[in-house]
């Protein structure tokens, strides 16, 4: 049976991290920011895994558990969030929340 | 084994393409699925079949159900797209994706340039998982406990709305 090189795994977790940050970039709509950031998420425990199964460990599952987690606790934190500025603003345009008030 | 990661990590890829150039959020998160659906076919692949599940229970399921929840609360109209397709222009787009595909050309560099190794392909189950999560890493469990209940807590606050409070005398001499 064939295996796979490890550069393949860690190149996939670059790509979609990268794909990730540019949409962080170029959006102003927040709740596209928040689902980028959810992809960036995704390609860090990707690459824990890969790490973890080049060493035939599970501590990179173990990491991937507990980023999984950060990344639940962050996104309904992130929605109540965009909620409250919606409510606000009347808009989901992330610039228009650049100013503090009280 | 050896096509079956490629190929579900190109549906990723041009899955998640997809998810940062829609302009409609429910197409977007569509698309999400799908390469989250890819990314746990290439967990499976690489011996990590308790994650697959929990990428796609969590990720694909929980995760993207709140957002569209979220979504289906706020009631965009058709107007949301058009403001999207305005916002989401070329001259936009083009400077970071540059300066990022640099990054990403250093970083393939850098991966590509050390010696190639082989996955042993080693099937690491749930158990070996559990074993690891309660035995060297149980702080991190307790510390993930305080996260979530933090994560509770501070969106129960900010999600609260504020009761706007009118005597009912007043409203009804305003009407």
């Amino acid at each position: 049976m064939e295996t796979v090189p490890v550069e393949s795994g860690l190149l996939l977790a670059g790509v979609l991290f990268m794909l990730g940050l540019i949409s962080v970039l170029i959006r102003r709509n927040i709740i596209f920011m928040l689902i980028s950031v959810e992809i960036m998420l995704n390609a860090a425990g990707l690459a824990f895994i890969v790490a973890g199964s080049r060493w035939a460990q599970a501590d990179g599952q173990v990491m991937f558990i507990f980023i999984l987690t950060m990344a639940a606790a962050e996104v309904s934190v992130g929605l109540a969030l965009i909620l409250q500025i919606y409510h606000q603003l009347k808009t989901l345009d992330g610039d228009m929340a650049s100013k503090m008030k009280g | 084994m050896h096509l079956t990661f490629y190929v579900a990590s190109a549906i990723a890829v041009l899955s998640t393409i997809m998810v940062i150039t829609r302009y409609n959020l429910i197409h977007a998160l569509l698309y999400l699925v799908v390469s989250f659906l890819a990314i746990s076919i290439v967990f499976f692949v690489l011996g990590a079949p308790f994650v697959a599940a929990l990428e796609i229970i969590v990720y694909a399921g929980a995760i993207v159900v709140l957002i569209i929840f979220v979504i289906m609360m706020l009631n965009l109209k058709a107007e949301a797209v058009e403001q999207e397709r305005e916002w989401l222009t070329r001259k936009i787009f083009i400077g970071p994706a540059l300066l990022s595909v640099v990054l990403l050309a250093e970083l393939a560099y850098m991966i590509l340039q050390s010696r190639t190794t082989d996955f042993n392909a080693p099937m690491l189950d749930a158990k070996a998982v559990g074993l690891s999560l309660y035995g060297p890493y149980v702080i991190g469990v307790e510390l993930s406990g305080i996260l979530l209940m933090a994560g509770i807590v501070g969106a129960y606050h900010l999600g609260r709305q504020k009761k706007k409070v009118v005597h009912r005398f007043l409203e009804s001499t305003e009407e």
